[in-house]
């Protein structure tokens, strides 16, 4: 057996002259949560729909549970869950019809099948709601029952693509609760999302923009590798006037309001905080706080891709 | 190919059926209103023809020629007339069709041995019917001709007079020459063409609408085995249709089922699967259900009623029309259940169009599951 559940080298596909995911280099670790971070159109879903072969890659190679993804894509069907952000269910059809669909086209074999199907309905919480038409169940119980149909021939690689999206934050946290649960039974998860407190939850994270991974690693890596960028948290008597006064600052890359102060972007902190001390005093603006602070991952995320950004300009 | 997989797709597509009340409602009313509709719309059969006279002769045997026509249920005489005046204004208002002038000299004629000509004055403007309507005044009009000639010819004491040559008709499989028992048959084909493509055209669009295209492609499941699969489900829908039809046809428009039921079942589960398969291959491509549906009516109902020989002759038309026809498989079936019904004959006569089914619907059935297999990738 492999040691990564996923790899990729160099994978690229191209649509015509757009190049939707630019030479992808990545490994997956067995048991591993492996987030996938970036904004809509960066590739995340074309990544996942060659690995989950979906989609055939215009170059480079790619596998899943040690099967080649240009080669062997039947067989890597049989190893996969692959959950969608629609929640491809049935909607004219029961939750135990679905389950009982799902379960007959993946192969679950005759004697598993009745326990595969209660540990889906006491997973998805839904034992009650077994008889209910798909249709009519909320977001959050409908996102549970489809990766419960996606687990149900006991993958050993779980590909999510944006599985929550549309869901209310407790339902969110019910799923990552159920996602936390699978990868502690030695499941590897491939999970892609733009909610930047999801990311937070990974083991490890690729941040993709362009097609292209910018930054991989940890979440606390990927925060201490801001270098020449500390965060400072500004709260004072005029949020706007300060905002005026810090923009044209030397030293200060960016000011972001946040919740009810600032979040200030400098590159070096014990330099930039008298400097701005000085220059809001002079603007007659009384200061509360001003300390640094973690970066949080959004943080991270919006300097990565300015970074790029500035690169590319 | 996976039993299993194949099973259940089939069973999730029988319960897609039964929950869309509307739909199944539509495909099981569908075919009966259609057969009802086309079935006492479309009669080609000309009678009780509108019809004026205008006796010029006024002589015991004219008035006998016309008591011929009035005989006959071919023609209705709505009146007599004196002069051409009443009976044009009568045919600009379509209020007759045929207006029958018999000359002043026509007993006179007609009792001297001598050529008797009787005018017939039609509105041309429904062609078909004029010239059917022309053929059936000929006939009374001859036939009374010769009866009188004879009978003059047996008064001066010779012998009864001999025609030559003396056909007799005889019409089989149709006797009465009722145009519903051509029609009736024809007219299931291209039903069950027109309800085929359209149950079976949504289902794949439905899919890739829904988004639960995609998980299915991450399954093991393979696009044979979900074409197949649908198939089988909406092949249940369509026998029982077949079978609305078949009873309709035999039992309300009471055309003769001559042939073999269990031919005619046979025939009709290989047509439905060539028809299937083409709605299921339309949505493939189509993606959309609106498209789907579009491309579907668009592809069954013209060529069903126009290129299957069902009331248009394929023989009279043009050559380029003619090899048209022949890729619409309807023409096919059409043939074959006018043999079924009218004539009882099996696949010792109809082989040629049979095989010509299995070929279309091996085709039509491997073009669809490659063209899911093309949207895969």
């Amino acid at each position: 057996m492999p040691d990564n559940a996923v790899e990729t080298r160099d994978l690229v596909k191209r649509f015509g002259e757009f190049v939707a995911v630019d030479r992808v280099t990545l490994a997956v670790g067995r048991g591993e949560i492996f987030g996938f971070l970036g904004p809509n159109g960066a590739g995340k879903s074309t990544t996942i729909r060659m690995l989950c072969g979906l989609l055939l890659p215009t170059s480079g190679s790619a596998t899943v549970g040690g099967l080649d993804v240009m080669t062997q894509s039947e067989a890597i069907k049989q190893h996969i869950g692959y959950m969608s952000q629609k929640f491809s269910l049935y909607d004219d059809l029961t939750v135990e019809e679905n389950i009982d669909f799902f379960s007959g086209i993946y192969g679950v074999p005759k004697a598993r099948r009745a326990e595969r199907k209660a540990y889906v309905l006491k997973m998805a919480g839904i034992e009650k709601r077994r008889s209910s038409l798909t249709g009519l169940l909320s977001g959050g119980w409908k996102q549970r029952l489809a990766l419960g149909c996606a687990i149900l021939h006991e993958p050993p690689v779980l590909f999510l693509d944006e599985p929550t999206s549309g869901v209310d934050p407790i339902a969110r946290r019910t799923f990552w609760d159920l996602i936390y649960q699978l990868s502690a039974a030695g499941n590897t998860i491939f999970v892609s999302t733009h909610y930047m407190d999801e990311a937070e939850y990974c083991h490890r994270l690729a941040l993709m923009y362009g097609g292209k991974i910018i930054a991989l690693g940890t979440p606390g890596e990927l925060k201490r590798s801001l270098e020449g960028h500390s965060l400072l948290r500004l709260e004072a008597s005029d949020i706007f006037g300060s905002m005026q006064a810090l923009e044209k600052l030397e030293g200060v890359s960016d000011v972001a309001v946040f919740g009810g102060g600032l979040h200030i972007t400098v590159s070096d902190a014990s330099a930039a905080i008298p400097k701005i001390r000085g220059a809001l005093e002079h603007s007659g603006i009384a200061i509360t706080v001003l300390e640094p602070i973690e970066p949080s991952m959004e943080d991270v995320f919006v300097a990565m891709i300015e970074q790029e950004e500035k690169k590319a300009a | 190919m996976s039993w299993r997989r194949l099973k259940t797709v089939a069973k999730k597509e029988l319960l897609h059926i039964v929950r869309d009340v509307r739909s199944l409602t539509l495909a099981l009313a569908l075919p009966m209103v259609m057969l009802l509709l086309f079935g006492y719309a479309l009669t080609l059969d000309v009678d009780r023809i509108p019809t004026y006279i205008y006796d010029q002769d006024r002589t015991p045997q004219s008035r006998e020629l016309i008591d011929q026509f009035r005989g006959s249920t071919y023609f209705q005489i709505l009146g007599a007339v004196n002069g051409y005046r009443p009976a044009e204004l009568a045919m600009d208002k379509s209020a007759i069709l045929l207006d029958i002038v018999v000359p002043r000299d026509y007993a006179r004629r007609l009792l001297a041995g001598q050529e008797a000509d009787v005018q017939l004055l039609i509105d041309g403007s429904d062609s078909n019917t004029a010239s059917i309507a022309l053929g059936y005044a000929q006939a009374v009009i001859q036939t009374y001709a010769a009866q009188l000639r004879s009978d003059a010819q047996v008064r001066k004491g010779g012998q009864p007079l001999r025609v030559p040559v003396d056909p007799r008709i005889r019409v089989w499989y149709n006797s009465d020459l009722k145009s519903k028992n051509f029609i009736v048959p024809g007219l299931i084909a291209v039903t069950m063409m027109i309800i085929a493509s359209m149950l079976s055209s949504l289902t794949i669009a439905r899919e890739w609408e829904n988004g639960t295209m995609e998980q299915l492609l991450s399954t093991p499941v393979r696009p044979r085995e979900l074409v197949l699969g649908k198939l089988l489900a909406y092949f249940a829908l369509g026998i029982t249709d077949m079978l609305i039809c078949v009873i309709v046809g035999v039992f309300i428009f009471q055309v003769p089922l001559r042939g073999s039921v269990w031919f005619l079942f046979f025939t009709s589960c290989l047509f439905l699967f060539g028809a299937l398969s083409w709605g299921i291959f339309i949505s493939a491509t189509a993606r959309t259900q609106l498209l789907a549906f579009q491309m579907g009516m668009l592809s069954s109902f013209l060529p069903g009623y126009l290129l299957s020989g069902f009331i248009y002759s394929i023989q009279n038309m043009p050559k380029v029309i003619q090899a048209v026809s022949a890729l619409v498989p309807a023409r096919y079936f059409v043939i074959i259940l006018n043999g079924i019904f009218l004539k009882g004959v099996g696949l010792r006569v109809l082989w040629g169009e049979v095989s010509m089914l299995v070929v279309y619907a091996g085709l039509v059935f491997v073009a669809a599951s490659r063209k899911m297999r093309q949207k895969v990738a």
